[in-house]
């Protein structure tokens, strides 16, 4: 039996509002709600060695802000009522392949993505992060436009 | 306004050339004091410096029972993050480490030093630095060890490392009387450091790019030609290094971190092309790679000239023994320092046993080394190049150019870090160091004197020096630290991470 929804946010409208309504379907099921910040890293990116000294010092940057910025204003709007179990989570790694790991971690039900509006030509280049994540996914994925 | 410029930059360079001339000569004879061998041929004559890097690396691999080896498998497990805790991610990878590393020494060795083995030593050569490059696997293998073993990490969560803490902290485990002797090699290597830092870091790798730049510009004809074109180059590249460094514009670094990888690729794949144009020729270009390490054909200083030359190219290239290495490793995350000393191995693997041979191969089979029109370096590869495709050496020349700025790169924190250990830390410190860094890139770039190029290459040998004495003397705590996580490995109490439960 699925315990959880895991929910990427990236800052978007789109990805609050998929938080909303994953805390909606949450209530409903009884699941507890993971919100995830995933900053955009790969272990295979070249940094010079003056960043490398530094790196420690930016994840623990990166994590702050990530939780303040886009976690924490999100976190206080769903968990006012009392009523739900919601906690946070910011991962470094690959959008998709972190929320899926995170998916597996929290055996989540599903996973509730924004959409985000971007340009085709934009997303002929980079993909989109809901389109990898429908490729990798074990669970059911959820875009909210 | 040409004329002027011609003089200006004449003054400048005789101003420059008086002052490095007496340093150069002084500091060149002493580290590359020689021995001759006369008796092998004319002129043929054995470096102590390349002695005392070799004796290194064959003993550590006596030592440590060929650990370059066997820590091959376990190398590249590592650095695919086989190991990696996900609760880790965001910190500076095994992988990370090693490239940043990599991109500090893939440079003009691997182009123009190969090129100059060969002319000198004939296709022999290569099969040495070949043998050299694998010695010297070893000895990355005991210093990176010891770098992350004696690294230093700062209240504020900063880390790093490197030859002047395994000195002085590895040291003074040892006993309080060697504390001392530490920490003279840890401030005796500083100093060389930051020589190295302005020598063979930055003026050599400024003079080489603005050479290759101005040659594939048309030469003195070019848009390059003029008299000042140097300084005006010099000024450019020091701007843009300043700019990362002391700008702290990351976008630029981050540009050439990028391009580096590729560069690197790009030129495998160019000398895959000439070997793979010249397919018949190949086996034959290996056999004599094989046999003329032995027994070289007449004016190659026989099989001691041959052996020379590829071992002390080879040194060139790699760095291994020299402890740039060990500083550039420290960074990573891991709480086993033996697994950067399994990562470093895999450096003069990259850098020697494979880009170093494929620039080989490529000259041997087009046999552009045996041209005596041009002075053996970057123009031999070229011309290999230039062989099979007309505008090769257009990439080669910003292949050059970008390597030589990482490489700039990379000595500037080298550098800073020599400072840093020597006059504290400070805003004050790093920023004068930075500024002088950037002032050589001009004096490098600008200027055609061999008495530049000498320092160059002295300074950086002489970290050999303290740092070696410093390996010996820490040889036991890293065959423990090696051992010890090997044990471990094969019993099973350290797993990779999709094991664990």
């Amino acid at each position: 039996m699925s315990s959880s929804i895991v929910v990427g946010l990236d800052g978007s409208e789109s990805s609050t509002r998929a938080a909303h309504a994953a805390a909606d379907a949450a209530r409903r099921h009884g699941l507890r709600l993971v919100l995830a910040y995933v900053v955009p890293w790969s272990p295979f990116e070249i940094h010079t060695a003056e960043e490398n000294e530094r790196r420690s010092i930016d994840r623990r940057q990166e994590i702050a802000t990530a939780q303040e910025k886009f976690l924490d204003p999100v976190l206080q709007q769903l968990s006012t009522g009392g009523d739900l179990q919601v906690e946070s989570v910011v991962r470094h790694g690959h959008a998709a392949e972190t929320l899926v790991a995170l998916a597996r971690e929290h055996d989540a039900a599903w996973i509730t993505v924004g959409r985000v509006g971007q340009s085709r030509v934009r997303t002929l280049l980079f993909g989109s992060t809901p389109s990898s994540l429908i490729q990798l996914s074990p669970v059911p994925v959820l875009v909210v436009p | 306004m040409n004329e002027s410029s011609d003089l200006l930059a004449a003054t400048f360079d005789e101003s420059v050339n008086a002052f490095f001339e007496p340093i150069s000569t002084a500091i060149s004879t002493v580290v590359f004091y020689a021995i001759p061998l006369d008796f092998l041929g004319e002129g043929v004559e054995l470096p102590l410096i390349v002695v005392w890097l070799v004796i290194a690396g064959a003993f550590f691999t006596v030592y440590l029972r060929g650990f370059q080896f066997r820590a091959f498998g376990q190398a590249v497990r590592l650095i695919r993050g086989r190991y990696d805790d996900p609760r880790d991610a965001g910190e500076v990878t095994h992988f990370q480490a090693l490239a940043t590393a990599v991109s500090g020494t893939v440079g003009l060795g691997n182009i123009a030093g190969v090129a100059v083995a060969i002319s000198l030593g004939g296709p022999g050569a290569t099969f040495w630095m070949i043998i050299a490059g694998l010695l010297g696997m070893c000895t990355k293998g005991v210093e990176c060890t010891l770098g992350v073993k004696y690294r230093n990490e700062y209240p504020d969560g900063r880390v790093s490392g490197g030859p002047m803490y395994y000195l002085t902290k590895g040291l003074r485990e040892k006993s309080p009387r060697l504390g001392t002797l530490g920490k003279v090699l840890a401030v005796l290597f500083c100093i060389f450091t930051l020589g190295g830092a302005v020598g063979g870091g930055n003026m050599f790798q400024a003079n080489q790019a603005f050479s290759q730049a101005q040659s594939v510009t048309g030469g003195d004809d070019g848009p390059l030609g003029f008299g000042a074109a140097g300084a005006v180059f010099g000024l450019v590249l020091a701007l843009l290094v300043g700019a990362v460094i002391i700008g702290g514009i990351r976008s630029i670094a981050r540009v050439t971190d990028k391009l580096v990888p590729f560069m690197a690729v790009f030129y495998v794949v160019a000398c895959l092309t000439v070997l793979f144009v010249n397919i018949d020729q190949v086996p034959e270009a290996l056999a004599s790679i094989v046999t003329e390490a032995f027994s070289p054909e007449a004016g190659y200083g026989g099989l001691v000239g041959v052996l020379i030359q590829g071992f002390r190219r080879a040194a060139f290239s790699n760095e291994a023994g020299l402890g740039s290495a060990a500083i550039a490793h420290s960074a990573v995350k891991t709480n086993e320092p033996a697994t950067e000393g399994h990562v470093a191995v895999l450096e003069p693997f990259i850098d020697t046993v494979v880009i170093c041979t494929m620039t080989a191969l490529a000259i041997v089979i087009t046999g552009t080394y045996a041209d005596e029109s041009s002075a053996p370096g970057v123009e031999t590869t070229s011309a290999a190049f230039e062989t099979v495709v007309g505008w090769f050496p257009v990439v080669l020349a910003i292949a050059v150019i970008l390597f030589a700025y990482s490489t700039m790169l990379a000595w500037s924190y080298y550098g800073l870090k020599a400072a840093t250990y020597l006059f504290g830390e400070s805003m004050l410190v790093d920023r004068t160091w930075k500024l002088i860094f950037c002032v050589f890139v001009i004096i490098g770039a600008s200027s055609t004197l061999d008495s530049v190029i000498g320092f160059s290459d002295s300074m950086i040998f002489l970290m050999a020096l303290p740092n070696i004495v410093g390996l010996y003397i820490l040889a036991r705590v890293v065959k423990r630290e090696i051992n010890g996580y090997r044990e471990r490995l094969a019993s099973g109490e350290i797993l990779p991470v999709a094991e664990r439960r």
